[in-house]
């Protein structure tokens, strides 16, 4: 379907607050153009007709019209407004449920970035066009229309007189528009090419003191400075071109009308009030006229952002429940891969007929170079993707027939970056399960080592970190976040490379925490660290996305394979003579 | 039209003004006076040109119009169009010259507040975050522009065609006059009113967006953990909450506005109708003619942009002043490493590096290094070892001298590092951080990083000798590869391995290495390790070491405790000695064991 019907089919439910809007528009319109034929009776009937009766009158007259200008005008922005708001909330919650719907898989297409931008900027520019847009819209256009009726009723003949400089005003907002949205956008381009040279400079500054490049990175900067300021300057010109020249050529126009209109008074075609008049509504017309094109660019982007917004409101998450999905509570957690392959794209396999079983209580290990499809494989156990051939089984059930919620709440994963919200430490930890209490919290934090810890801040469970809050540790980090998976108790644990980025005496606290979170589950650990792995109870060991050997830490390294190999390679290092 | 008034909502108040902000900031324009001449002239001129239109108009209704004068009316239309045509032209160059001098006089500031950060030292940065910095450098100064372009010749501009209309006036009628400004008062009461209702308003709209735009933000880059959590529903949920606040706020925030508007223009009706009814009977009695009626009527409407611009400079200057004051506090920062007046060139390093009784804290009164003493040989390796927060880095950091230490001296060859010159001491340091931070760039430029004159034998000879050039030239591009933000497009251990390669192609005398933590697969450790190797073979080496092969390697091990040295040995002679270094040990042997074997065992009773 058309995005720009789709963006109007989102106006629909409000459709009587438009329809006011529209209705108080016409009236400011209206209004707005009686004004000049006040001022035009002031002088045609009270000034050279001698009039003065009615002077008192119209001079209630002016200020009746602008006070019902006023509260139509009111009423026309601000059921506008609320119609935009409205729309735009309805817009971002139906985003935000969508795009938590949607598996990694897509996810992995688009970059946070892109998708950030989409959730708020494109969302913005939507906002922009529904209320400022189609304000300024309906105003100009009825503006436009409603002075060319009037000028015509009041005198054909000057009417297209006084119009004669629309065609070339018309063209300069034409030209000006074309010219300076260019100009712009390169002005944006150039600050943010410039804020990256910086932002790369300060986050490196002790890198560049170090290296003494203090010379070379102002000279960098110096370029990029440059560019901006050339960009700058050249769009300085073209408004400073254009607007003074769309001012002379309206200005051109108000000369043609005082030179035949004044021909046609001395004439007696025409009464010097409506020649004023006329004026007028010259000068009204020229702003819808700017303002039109500056609309219709608002119209353009606003479709290109409708376009982004429905291409996610469209996409049909990849990973849902089958119909007929079952909830199956608590599981057991024995976990089947036969013959499981899976790509990220099609015809790009990164796991290769994978069979493996792994037993509740059980710890299984993967091991392999980067890029040899582990954490692709543990991914695949919660469903974040799904596998194109063969089937992975959960206590001999097919994951797929189970419902997403209940399969996830069955596997608790700590990941390699532990990532936390901006909230309490009481919250973070009851994440997963909102209605814990504060028993199961402080003995989760317990179990995860802690609780120690959070009970010496000064505000204790309720300390608020993240941005604006506490800082924390990589270790504490990953310790609240254990402790987050410890309280929903889940039957399978996947432990991605977790000790990776912590030093020696924080890890002994993880790995004490760690012990409780494993206690009887079915774990997976993906490590690059092989000694780690000496006492779990078998080991994938994968190559290129295919599990090249399996067995327990004794068995592999009797067989003197791969493993053994790495194995050696990793405890001697390049000197095995030093030890 | 007032469609800027929500965009006020952004400016900063600062608590106080400091007018001599103002005057170092007009410094920087002063070179440029003579452009500003110029403009100002040509201000003078459109100004000029702007009121005369409607005086023409006035001219030719009264004198050529109502007296049936066709030659008159030509004469005046042609003058009319003239003087538009000036407009046109002064416009322009008022407007032309005008940015240029505001947009050089950022130009500058940009640029010297770039080169200033360059040489601010650790201290500096350790304080801020790079968010800050960066409003400094590219908000703050935009405020200013708004400030120099503007705020110079825009006030002249509206002064004078206040002054002009009002004069211009006066000469026509007194009473006229008195009666069109009488509406004025009310239109500045109701317009300061309502502005600073509308701006607070969004502020709020500001904040509450900004609320929701973080939430986005936190929960799309969290997404992983809230889909394995299955928290969907809940964040749905709290998301519409936040969402409604920032609608309430839009909704409000827009009422406002809405009645803001409107009432501004009744006001302005109000005078329209007074001067219409009092300015009607005035021309039927004679007093004054139909064109002065007009030219009241239209430069009434003229005289609201000026008074309203005027109206809005204060606040435009305080936010100015804001932004400059912030400048400026840049400007003035003090380095907290400077050359001593008389300090001498390093000569070649020759590699024997002496503390002596070096104390040292970031803030008055917590040492972070405390009475530290060593000395170390020429092309010895020595490892740091020691707990987070033990003084490792700070330690390094004073041997570059990012800092200088409170008590104590740092020695090389016998130069105490305060009185010689900072940069001849790091061009012969060669570091390597922890992080292994890329720039972007290629790969090329990254290893030349620190000698930028370096040609591509000596890149690729410096790739060989850290084992990476087998891995770059395998690359489509090889040594032209792209790399992207922060490196992002290599692993760890490949940063890592330019990062070396870059510190060695420098040629330095010492060599400080910060090894990194994380963990990189096998093939890459044993990389790193034989680089390692070659890197340090006949240098002055210090590593702060994560990895007991590192470890065991290196001549002398600095055991570093809460900043204090608490053991220094070989290897073989810390292990047999009970201490902390034992205890370290122990822990980095234990966990290899420990772990699975305690898990395994006590199985049971988890059922």
């Amino acid at each position: 379907m058309n995005v720009t019907k789709r963006l109007l089919i989102l106006l629909f439910p409000y459709r009587f607050w438009v329809a006011a809007s529209f209705v108080a528009a016409l009236f400011v319109m209206v209004l707005n153009l009686t004004i000049p034929q006040l001022i035009r009776l002031v002088i045609d009937r009270v000034i050279l007709e001698n009039q003065l009766d009615i002077l008192n009158i119209i001079a209630a007259g002016v200020i009746t019209v602008s006070i019902g200008k006023a509260i139509f005008t009111f009423v026309q922005r601000y059921s506008m407004e609320y119609v935009a708001q409205k729309v735009i909330f309805d817009v971002r919650n139906k985003l935000y449920r969508h795009l938590q719907q949607l598996s990694l898989g897509y996810l992995g297409k688009i970059t946070t970035g892109q998708l950030m931008s989409r959730v708020t900027s494109d969302v913005e520019t939507l906002r922009r066009f529904l209320d400022f847009g189609v304000i300024h819209f309906l105003q100009s256009f009825l503006t436009i229309i409603g002075i060319l009726i009037v000028m015509f009723i009041m005198h054909p003949l000057l009417a297209l007189v006084s119009l004669a400089s629309i065609p070339f005003l018309t063209v300069t907002i034409w030209k000006f528009a074309r010219e300076v949205k260019p100009a712009f956008s390169d002005i944006q381009h150039q600050v943010a090419q410039l804020s990256s040279v910086l932002q790369e400079n300060i986050t490196g500054i002790r890198l560049v003191q170090a290296n003494t490049q203090e010379k070379g990175e102002a000279k960098k900067f110096h370029g990029q400075n440059k560019k901006l300021f050339d960009s700058n300057i050249f769009t300085a010109k073209i408004w400073s071109f254009y607007l003074p020249l769309m001012h002379f050529i309206s200005g051109l126009g108000t000369a043609l009308i005082f030179w035949y209109g004044g021909r046609l008074v001395i004439s007696g075609q025409l009464l010097l009030g409506e020649l004023i008049a006329f004026n007028s509504y010259l000068l009204l017309l020229v702003m819808p006229l700017r303002m039109l094109g500056w609309i219709i660019s608002l119209i353009q982007r606003a479709v290109s952002s409708g376009e982004r917004i429905f291409e996610i409101l469209d996409s049909e998450p990849e990973i849902k429940d089958v119909p007929g999905a079952k909830d199956i509570g608590k599981a057991e957690g024995f976990i089947q891969f036969e013959q499981v392959s899976f790509g990220y794209d099609q015809g790009n396999m990164v796991l290769e007929n994978i069979n493996f079983q792994a037993e509740p209580g059980q710890v299984t290990a993967l091991v392999g170079a980067t890029g040899s499809g582990k954490s692709a494989l543990v991914e695949l156990i919660p469903r974040f993707y799904d596998p194109q051939k063969g089937k992975i089984l959960l206590d001999g059930r097919n994951i797929k027939t189970i419902t997403l919620e209940s399969l996830r709440r069955n596997v608790g994963i700590v990941f390699q970056e532990s990532f936390l919200f901006s909230a309490s430490l009481a919250e973070n930890i009851a994440y997963g399960k909102p209605d814990a209490t504060e028993e199961e919290i402080i003995e989760a934090a317990k179990g995860a080592q802690i609780h120690e810890f959070i009970i010496s801040l000064p505000q204790g469970y309720q300390t608020i970190i993240g941005e604006r809050g506490l800082g924390l540790s990589g270790g504490q980090k990953q310790r609240i976040s254990i402790a987050r998976t410890l309280l929903i108790d889940p039957r399978i644990i996947i432990l991605d490379d977790i000790t990776s980025n912590i030093d020696t005496r924080t890890e002994f606290f993880i790995r004490k925490a760690l012990k409780n979170l494993m206690k009887g589950k079915t774990v997976f650990i993906v490590a690059q660290r092989l000694s780690t792995l000496k006492n779990a109870n078998q080991i994938l060991v994968l190559d290129q996305g295919e599990i090249v050997e399996q067995g327990s830490h004794h068995e592999l390294i009797r067989s003197g394979g791969r493993y053994a190999e790495l194995y050696k390679m990793q405890l001697y290092g390049v000197e095995p003579t030093a030890s | 039209m007032d469609l800027h008034i929500p965009e006020l909502a952004d400016q900063e108040k600062p608590e106080k003004v400091n007018y001599r902000i103002i005057y170092r900031l007009l410094k920087h324009v002063w070179p440029y006076r003579g452009r500003i001449m110029a403009a100002s002239a040509m201000m003078l001129i459109a100004t000029i040109t702007t009121l005369a239109g409607p005086y023409i108009i006035k001219v030719a209704i009264d004198s050529a119009i109502l007296t049936s004068d066709y030659r008159q009316l030509n004469w005046l239309t042609f003058l009319l169009a003239v003087t538009f045509f000036l407009n046109w032209f002064s416009s322009y160059w008022q407007n032309y010259l005008m940015s240029w001098v505001g947009q050089r006089v950022i130009f500058n500031l940009r640029q010297s507040i770039f080169e200033k950060l360059q040489g601010l030292g650790f201290k500096f940065y350790d304080n801020r975050s790079t968010g800050e910095i960066m409003s400094r450098v590219i908000n703050d100064i935009d405020a200013l522009n708004e400030f120099i372009t503007w705020g110079i010749v825009h006030i002249a501009g509206d002064l004078i065609v206040l002054v002009g209309i009002f004069v211009i006036m006066l000469s026509e009628n007194v009473m006229l006059t008195a009666l069109s400004l009488v509406t004025f008062p009310f239109f500045l009461l109701v317009s300061t009113f309502f502005r600073n209702r509308v701006i607070q308003a969004y502020r709020e709209v500001r904040g509450k967006m900004a609320a929701v735009n973080s939430y986005l933000q936190e929960n799309i880059s969290g997404l992983k953990v809230v889909q394995s959590l299955a928290r969907e529903e809940k964040n749905s949920e709290a998301f519409s909450l936040i969402n409604h606040h920032n609608m309430k706020a839009n909704v409000r925030a827009a009422g406002l506005f809405a009645v803001y508007l409107p009432v501004v223009e009744v006001v302005g009706a109000l005078g329209m109708a007074l001067l219409l009814w009092y300015g009607g009977r005035e021309v039927i009695r004679g007093v004054i003619q139909i064109g002065t009626l007009y030219l009241f009527l239209d430069y009434l409407t003229r005289f609201y942009a000026p008074l309203r611009d005027l109206s809005q400079i204060y606040n435009n200057f305080q936010s100015a002043m804001a932004a400059g004051e912030k400048y400026f506090q840049i400007m003035d920062a003090k380095p907290n490493v400077e050359d001593a007046p008389g300090a001498l060139r390093l000569p070649e390093i020759q590699g024997k590096v002496q503390f002596q009784g070096v104390t040292f804290a970031y803030e008055e009164a917590k040492n972070v290094l405390e009475d530290i003493q060593f000395t170390v040989e020429p092309g010895q390796t020595v490892a740091l070892v020691g707990p987070t927060g033990a003084g490792k880095t700070t330690l390094i950091s004073l041997l570059c001298r990012f800092y200088d230490s409170q008590k104590g001296s740092v020695v090389i060859d016998g130069h105490d590092l305060k009185e010689v010159k900072v940069n001849s001491l790091r061009e012969q340091i060669g570091l390597a951080l922890q992080d292994a931070l890329l720039f972007s760039g290629t790969i090329k430029d990254n290893i030349r990083y620190g000698r930028p004159g370096a040609d591509i034998r000596e890149v690729e000879e410096a790739a060989r000798r850290v084992y990476i050039h087998d891995f770059i030239s395998s690359l489509p591009q090889g040594y032209d590869t792209p790399v992207r933000e922060r490196g992002s497009n290599f692993s760890m251990g490949q940063r890592q391995l330019i990062s070396f390669a870059r510190t060695i192609l420098r040629n330095p005398r010492i060599i400080i290495l910060d090894e990194a933590t994380s963990s990189v697969d096998t093939h890459t450790e044993v990389s790193i390790r034989k680089a390692l190797k070659a890197i340090t073979a006949g240098r002055t080496s210090f590593i702060i070491a994560h990895r007991l092969s590192t470890i065991r390697s290196a001549d002398i091990i600095l055991v570093m405790d809460r900043g204090r040295i608490v053991q220094e040995g070989t290897h073989r002679q810390l292990a047999e000695m009970p201490g902390l270094y034992r205890e370290l040990l122990n822990v980095q042997i234990i966990d290899e064991d420990e772990l699975f074997t305690d898990l395994l065992q006590p199985q049971e009773e988890a059922f």
